[in-house]
């Protein structure tokens, strides 16, 4: 369980009282920022060994944090601290990656490595893209794996997973780029001892798998024991129901019960003959705690749901989620185009910008910064004024954008028409629909 | 090694509702569709029971959506002109738990069909297809006042899932639900404290919560899913810890949604490299649904043939 900061600050060294040295002004207020997980034990430099020892077996993350690759294409997983985003937060983003089959001939598996280094899509102003490359190993003898996964990795932008059961083969394909520091998947009951000594001798990390929870909790150990620094548990997408299960009990045993051997983020294989099948997969261990999704699929159609997924599961609940507050122009305006305002809340501004597409009627919106609030919330509090619209509004030079002097608004604001038609150039106020959906009407019937 | 135990202890069970009412039961369906029952949260069926699997409704439309891109209307075929043949090609070819009827042609700012029309085709899709129906109101809370309890009454005894109660026309939407015999949807705006006062308005009307399935106003994947997904796990835990105004089974409107957003829209002109336009919706429908299943979704309507068999099939996976 994790530690209060007062059983913290109980450990902290007397003699140093208040000293400041951590950067914080007192000692319970960096008891605090460990107990909240902000600060490690070891940030204090007058911690005695004894309640380093103590506090950083209690205090430390329940689930670590696991660094696959090297330098700038290193990604880190891991180190989640909730069962349900709405309890915090998820932190670290599931990662896709995408195969590279044994199968096919180096040209190919080169022309792949391209498309996957390729696979960028940029989504409601995030760049959001593929992060990995699964290379298949088995199938392939080990100097043809040692010869490829060096060939790849001089072209990748991203880390690699090395995918095989056959030791040999992966320690000749691991030393080939031990200094890109692969995922190695997987040890399994089978191969264990080699894999583990694979991943031990040359610091890559290494993810297990086993047929029942007992056996996986048996294999992280001992690969935790042998010194491997990042586990990763594997699991079969494939078997969706059982591993669903199997996948909500290791982060369970991890995250409330502090169950070691369980404390490791989860690789999902969910690659599939059937794409539509692969897809649905991906979204549903993207949405349950998959941090690493192997997939087949490379194609936009396959990817976005995905990613998408991933970068809604993924926000942050505590924030208000907000797009730059700023004039946006949809489709191919004109000066006749109708001008709009709302809210600079992700939500509320995506609703109107998406019924303005669907109008096709070309327009300009004025997201006005009300930190995140929508329409009706920001009125309640304070955040949104007929004086700031009209700030937001000449700040944003629309008025040299279109020849008009109309603006439409929100429909629940109605009281602001009267006070803007006074204080702004926009002398012919209109109030638009309540909802973003009434949009399209609102424009046929009064948009001439 | 000896694995922890973590199973959790839920102190409730989830309300299960049936749809549908056969002959015997006062309606002519020929089968009822339950869900809802279960005692845990969505697959985890070591610490609890799920007796009824999530269902999927066929979505129709009475009149053709004019904002509908041709990928979907080509996909329903010329059916889509008869909600009556579609119900039934939805029924017999893509073998959909229920049908959702949703009451387009009654928007002032659309056809602004009269009431009797609505209640004509109500009557039309109960007399072509014998599974439970759904209908929903064109979405003007006006007209819907008009054209539902008409609709509620043309299918008197069928035990139909109406949408929806809101905080403003729950007396009505009560007072029809059991003149008839009628199971409601309770819908609130992706607010999970209005979600609970609408339960809470509807169960002071005399309306039996046992009879009410909620809605959050689904949102498509990628344009709000987060805020909705999170109250579907935040409303089934609460009903699980015992929550008596959250233990209802929850729906999602994927369909209805889903082709209203660009990812299902727009051209390959517009959106290089986001894959054909063909692909793109019936997966985000697909993997909407995908979501929502995850969080709790008891009930999911679709529409289109593809992402209705994908779904079918992830659900009988999930249930494995």
């Amino acid at each position: 369980m994790a530690l209060t900061g007062m059983q913290i600050y109980k450990s902290l060294p007397k003699d140093h009282a208040n000293c400041g040295d951590c950067g914080f002004p007192t000692c319970m207020a960096f008891a605090m920022q460990v107990a909240s997980k902000s600060k490690a034990i070891t940030d204090c430099p007058h911690i005695s060994e004894d309640a380093k020892g103590e506090l950083s077996d209690a205090s430390a993350p329940p689930m670590k944090l696991v660094k696959i690759g090297a330098g700038d294409v290193a990604v880190e997983i891991g180190a989640e601290t909730v069962m349900f985003r709405h309890e915090e937060k998820f932190r670290n983003k599931s990662l896709l990656a995408t195969k590279i089959a044994a199968s096919l001939s180096d040209d190919e598996a080169m022309q792949r490595m391209d498309a996957i280094n390729g696979a960028v899509f940029v989504r409601v102003g995030d760049e959001i893209k593929v992060r990995m490359a699964t290379i298949e190993l088995d199938g392939l003898v080990a100097d043809v794996a040692a010869s490829r996964v060096k060939a790849l990795a001089t072209k990748s932008t991203v880390p690699f997973v090395l995918l095989g059961e056959d030791a040999a083969v992966m320690d000749a394909a691991v030393k080939a780029i031990a200094d890109k520091k692969p995922l190695i998947c997987k040890a399994t009951p089978g191969n264990a001892d080699a894999m583990i000594k694979v991943a031990a001798e040359s610091k890559c990390p290494l993810s297990v798998g086993a047929p029942t929870l007992e056996e996986l909790a048996d294999l992280a150990k001992a690969a935790s024991d042998a010194g491997v620094e990042g586990i990763v548990l594997s699991f079969d997408g494939k078997d969706m129901a059982n591993s669903l299960r199997n996948i909500t009990i290791v982060r369970r045993a991890a995250l409330k019960k502090k169950f070691r051997a369980f404390g490791y983020p989860v690789i999902v294989d969910v690659a599939h003959d059937d794409s539509m099948k692969e897809t649905v997969l991906a979204c549903s261990f993207a949405a349950k705690y998959g941090a690493v999704l192997i997939m087949n699929g490379l194609d936009g159609a396959e990817l976005l749901p995905v990613l998408t997924t991933i970068q809604n599961v993924y926000t942050d609940p505590q924030v208000p989620n907000t797009v730059d507050a700023k004039l946006y122009e949809v489709g191919d305006v004109n000066e006749n185009s109708p001008l709009l305002f709302t809210t600079n809340f992700s939500l509320t501004y995506f609703c109107v910008e998406g019924e303005v597409e669907r109008s096709k009627v070309p327009s300009y919106i004025m997201a006005v910064d009300t930190e995140g609030l929508g329409v009706l919330n920001a009125y309640a509090g304070d955040k949104i004024s007929p004086a700031q619209v009209a700030k937001s509004l000449a700040d944003s030079g629309v008025a040299d954008k279109v020849s008009h002097r109309k603006l439409i608004i929100p429909g629940l604001l109605p009281a602001f028409r009267a006070e803007l038609e006074d204080i702004s150039d926009w002398k012919e106020v209109m109030i638009g629909p309540e909802t973003a959906s009434g949009i399209p009407s609102f424009f046929k019937e009064n948009w001439k | 090694m000896e694995i922890v135990d973590v199973k959790e202890k839920w102190s409730n069970v989830i309300n299960a509702i049936t749809l549908g009412a056969t002959a015997a039961q006062g309606g002519t369906r020929g089968k009822t569709v339950t869900i809802g029952g279960q005692s845990t949260l969505p697959g985890l069926t070591f610490e609890g029971e799920i007796p009824n699997k999530p269902a999927v409704a066929g979505l129709i439309t009475d009149v053709v959506s004019e904002d509908w891109p041709d990928v979907l209307k080509d996909s329903i075929g010329d059916v889509i002109n008869s909600p009556a043949e579609w119900a039934q090609k939805l029924v017999e070819e893509q073998k959909v738990d229920m049908i959702c009827l949703k009451l387009l042609g009654a928007d002032p700012n659309g056809q602004d069909l009269p009431p009797d029309a609505a209640a004509a085709t109500v009557k039309a899709v109960l007399e072509a297809v014998d599974v439970p129906l759904i209908f929903w109101g064109c979405g003007d809370e006006d007209k819907d006042n008009l054209v539902l309890p008409e609709c509620s009454q043309a299918a008197k005894g069928e035990n139909c899932l109406i949408g929806a109660a809101t905080e403003t026309n729950y007396r009505t939407m009560a007072a029809i639900g059991q003149a008839d015999k009628h199971k409601l949807i309770g819908e609130a705006p992706v607010d999970i404290n209005i979600a609970k006062q609408v339960n809470i308005l509807l169960a002071d009307a005399g309306f039996d919560l046992n009879d009410v399935v909620m809605c959050q106003v689904t949102a498509a994947l990628g344009y709000g899913f987060e805020y909705v997904y999170t109250i579907f796990e935040r409303v089934r835990m609460a009903g699980l810890k015992g929550d008596k105004q959250m233990a209802l089974p929850q729906i999602a409107n994927v369909g209805w949604e889903v082709w209203k957003v660009k990812e299902a829209l727009a051209g390959e002109d517009q959106l290089p490299g986001w894959g054909k336009l063909a692909e793109r919706g019936p997966r985000w429908e697909a993997a909407t649904a995908a979501g929502y299943l995850q969080a709790g979704a008891d009930l999911i309507t679709l529409a289109h043939p593809d992402a209705i068999k994908i779904t079918l099939e992830t659900i009988e996976e999930m249930s494995k």
